[in-house]
């Protein structure tokens, strides 16, 4: 096949029939040890880490003939679109569905590490817990508080300038990227501290979102008195990290900046009203 | 006496749209998914969402043809009165959407923007981007946490559904709980409820690889088939014309690239190897727009996949001489196609590395959508003509207006249950609402209709039905214990066989899945046929007995993947077999369903429901009639310019 005139420029030709070994870090469970394990995988043309991680899964031996179990690993739509198969590929935390072997580990030999998200307990190898991320959607009330599901006409009109910018943040697909990359969010698995831990730059772009829809704005001042608290912008180290990693391309700094000037309006408000 | 509570199996659009609703109703819902429900698979629908609309209507458009559209489109397999029902409620639902802050497409005065979708010569398909799936389903999973953090609504996420409790009653049968399993834990309980909604989406696993996720195994509908829930119409299973070959799965190109004037072609001279860009208009052979003037490229899916197929396999013209032909999008302006497809053509560019607003698609057709499903019934509407009309004449006036009730009765019990009582089933995982052959943009509609609409059926159930007097929360517990000790007896099954490595390929899971997804796909898709289908069975027949012995590498008592997949299996064979029987006993050519031995429509034996029922390890078909009552079928063309109905492929190959 020639080389198309508009193929993506950073893409490596790839061996074809080469052996790639994944480098995994396994842990049975919470409170189990970690161990790490190597399998060598012959990947099939267009292979991406998931049909590797099933032919591990249909054979689970390791390079050096030991056999073990399947590695367990979370996943869904395999289109990068559910956040579902979120995971740290040599050091870098992006989802593994879209992580194309032949990009990745184009020659012989070629070593991809895998490892679980960092910030979220693990329940399985590669398999994590991100409940608290979605918990930290009720914080900030992240819903448009409509009177019900029956017909009441149609909802407030806006610019199709408005609509493209909601609709860009609205592509978070709670996968927790930004969450990893944060210097400033930590590991907490103990629920009943959630409400005042980091609420990360995810949550913070929710109730942007929901802010500037016309219904939404309704409990603005309910989403802003939650940022302005503990675990709030204000923990916001601007390390600027979450926008580097966001798969989706989501303004997140912008969110955050949004947010900060918000709160500082929402408290300077609240102060003068007493 | 105990609070009602009604049990929502699954949290993609159907399950949220039906607890949101219920809720709202005052009852309280626990709902179950193997996933976060934010990331069910509802999220890759692409297109949009139907709905007649203002402008469409000022040019003659109305809820009515949306409504004929949808029975002709499936190939008048279809009850008609609930599709009626679902086409006159489309633009409430799209207002609801609208008010829960769905980023719709806007025009440049701010109105919501609309796309040509296929089977329609009128623009009334709504679309946030080319994710419209993924917003519409973020919209309602907020409106559940927000019943969620007022206590309405409680959640079991990464649980699964393994069956459902029926009572035997002196009226009949009737659900009143289910047992499931945590996926972490491995913990089996039983959850008692005074109605149980499955709302658990398609089977495409079964085909192996297909558009589906990755948990669209259908496993959680296989079971209620072996618990006795009738399935209806199994055979019709939708490929989707354009989909990208992939390692492990076979991604969605949506129907949007072809509503936005992408043009599908091969070069017209076999072997012709010239960069796709070089080769000039007269040496390409656009075959859908010359064969369907009209309709063009958007012709509906079952015809744009058998002319795709029968292009390459029949007359191997395929690019490259491989199975592929160009998706053309690259006359169009790429601004305007990253506003109008940004979210589909990256994913293009991610998953084949070519930017598709400069070089054509490649693209083949892939499984996509079960439009068979659990067998579910309703109470006729108000409209009830003398006579079944004629096919609706595009763009005339049309016979009734569109009101509430005409199609279904609000309310009545009986709409989308199961012959089951109690036992409702929403979305994509029922029969109901796309015959033989689902159109395009459909899909979000009935999903979002069955919640909505049949959601106040199900709370009226709970509050004047049955458990009304004998709610499940005062039931003895030995019906719930009985299905707990059977499934914790599958469970042990599949752990006393594990052992660490890999197992001989006979007797390996995730190799009989393989297999049984290339049994399917050839068998069962794009074109089958007796000899074929014979085949198939024998061959089921073997993965039966390779599954019944098979066994695990995994044995542990915490976050068993291995198990959860192995189990899930099992009930996937089932389903198969129903499948491939349907494909077997439906002896004529019906939408989705393409027979090369019986290549015409016969409705003298076959405009009928194909009826499968499951007992005692054993599946029976029967073929029973529909309502037909409100539109008479005619031939089924879309106006294609020689007299064939469609493409007709021999059996080559088969559909791989």
């Amino acid at each position: 096949m020639t080389q198309a005139p508009h193929a993506l420029a950073s893409r490596p030709q790839a061996k074809p029939g080469r052996t790639v070994r994944f480098r995994v870090k396994r842990c049975d469970g919470p409170g189990k040890p970690v161990r790490w394990e190597t399998f060598a995988v012959k990947p099939e043309v267009g292979a991406n880490i998931i049909s590797c991680l099933q032919q591990i899964a249909a054979s689970p031996i390791t390079v050096d003939g030991q056999k073990t179990t399947p590695v367990a690993w979370d996943s869904g739509c395999l289109e990068e679109v559910c956040g579902a198969c979120t995971m740290v590929i040599n050091g870098k935390v992006r989802q593994s569905c879209s992580c194309l072997i032949d990009e990745y580990a184009p020659n012989e030999g070629d070593e991809i590490t895998l490892e679980p998200m960092s910030k979220f307990p693990v329940v399985r190898d590669l398999w994590v817990d991100r409940a608290r991320l979605f918990d930290a959607l009720k914080r900030v009330k992240a819903w448009v508080p409509i009177d019900g599901t029956y017909s009441l006409g149609a909802g407030p009109r806006e610019s199709a300038e408005q609509s493209e910018s909601r609709y860009v943040m609205s592509t978070c697909m709670s996968c927790g990227c930004c969450l990893e990359a944060c210097p400033q969010y930590q590991i907490e698995e103990n629920p009943e501290k959630w409400p005042t831990s980091f609420i990360g730059a995810h949550a913070m772009n929710q109730a942007r979102l929901f802010n500037e829809h016309a219904t939404g704005a309704v409990l603005k001042g309910a989403r802003l008195d939650t940022l302005m608290g503990e675990g709030g912008v204000n923990d916001c180290g601007n390390a600027q990290n979450c926008v580097q990693v966001c798969p989706k391309h989501i303004p997140l700094t912008e969110s955050i900046a949004t947010i900060g000037r918000s709160v500082t309006i929402h408290a300077i408000a609240k102060w003068f009203k007493g | 006496m105990a609070q009602h509570r009604v049990i929502v199996v699954g949290g993609g659009l159907a399950g949220l749209a039906a607890s949101a609703r219920i809720a709202e109703a005052g009852l309280a819902v626990d709902l179950f998914s193997v996933v976060p429900v934010k990331r069910s698979h509802s999220v890759c629908a692409q297109g949009g969402i139907n709905a007649c609309n203002e402008v469409a209507r000022q040019q003659g458009y109305s809820e009515y043809e949306h409504f004929d559209e949808t029975i002709y489109g499936g190939d008048f397999l279809a009850d008609q009165h609930p599709v009626l029902e679902m086409a006159n409620w489309a633009p409430r639902i799209i207002d609801l959407l609208d008010r829960m802050g769905v980023p719709f497409n806007r025009t440049s005065e701010g109105y919501r923007d609309l796309r040509l979708f296929g089977g329609s010569l009128f623009k009334r398909t709504h679309f946030s981007g080319a994710t419209t799936g993924q917003q519409l389903i973020y919209a309602l999973d907020e409106q559940v946490r927000r019943y969620e953090s007022e206590g309405q609504v409680t959640k079991y996420e990464f649980w699964e559904f393994l069956w459902p409790v029926i009572e035997d009653t002196a009226q009949g049968q009737r659900c009143v709980g289910i047992v499931a399993q945590d996926m972490r834990t491995m913990q089996v309980r039983a959850f008692r409820a005074d109605a149980v909604v499955m709302a658990t989406g398609g089977c495409g696993l079964v085909f192996g690889k297909s558009t589906n996720s990755i948990i669209c195994t259908g496993a959680a509908a296989a079971r209620c088939f072996r618990a006795g829930v009738w399935y209806g119409n199994p055979e019709m299973i939708q490929v989707h014309p354009t989909a990208i070959p992939g390692a492990d799965k076979l991604r969605l190109m949506s129907e949007s690239a072809r509503g936005e004037g992408g043009r599908v072609w091969v070069p017209r001279k076999k072997g012709d190897s010239r960069p796709p860009r070089d080769i000039p208009e007269a040496d390409r052979y656009y075959f859908l727009e010359e064969r369907y003037p009209a309709y063009g490229n958007i012709v509906p899916r079952d015809i744009a996949t058998r002319e795709i197929f029968s292009i390459c396999v029949n007359d191997g013209l395929g690019v490259a001489g491989e199975n592929q032909v160009y998706l053309d999008l690259t006359h169009k302006d790429p601004e305007y196609l990253t506003k109008k497809l940004g979210g589909i053509l990256e994913i293009y560019e991610k998953f084949v590395g070519v930017d598709p607003r400069h070089e054509p698609m490649k693209i083949f057709p892939a499984v996509h959508y079960s439009m068979g499903g659990l067998w579910t019934s309703f109470t006729k509407g108000s409209y009830n003509p003398d006579a079944a009309r004629t096919k609706h004449k595009s763009g005339t006036r049309p016979p009734i207006l569109a009101e509430v009730g005409q199609g279904m009765q609000l309310g009545a019990l009986n709409n989308a249950q199961t012959n089951i009582t109690g036992l409702y089933a929403f979305g994509e995982v029922n029969f109901a609402y796309h015959g033989a052959n689902r159109l395009g943009a459909n899909a979000l509609l009935s999903c979002i209709f069955d919640g909505l609409f049949c959601g106040v059926s199900v709370a009226n159930y709970v509050r004047d039905g049955a458990p009304a007097k004998a709610p499940a929360g005062d039931l003895s517990s030995a019906g719930y214990d009985r299905v707990v000790a059977q499934e914790q007896q599958k469970v042990k099954r599949w752990v006393d066989s594990a052992s660490a490595g890999a197992a001989e390929p006979r007797t390996n899971p995730y190799i009989i899945g393989k297999e049984l997804g290339d049994e399917m796909t050839a068998a069962c898709t794009v074109v089958r046929h007796q000899t074929r289908l014979t085949q198939c069975a024998g061959k089921l027949a073997e993965l039966r007995e390779r599954q019944d012995a098979a066994t695990l590498a995994d044995g542990a008592a915490w976050s068993n993947q291995a198990l959860g997949y192995a189990r899930a299996l099992s009930d996937m064979l089932v389903l198969a077999e129903a499948i491939a029987r349907g494909a077997t006993e439906r002896k004529e050519s019906r939408g989705a369903h393409y027979r090369t031995d019986f290549p015409d429509r016969d409705d003298a034996n076959f405009m009928k429901t194909t009826l499968a029922k499951h007992q005692g390890g054993t599946t029976t078909l029967e073929f029973v009639p529909i309502d037909a009552s409100l539109i008479l079928p005619t031939a089924r063309t879309y106006g294609k310019k020689d007299d064939k109905p469609a493409a007709k492929p021999a059996m080559a190959g088969a559909g791989s």
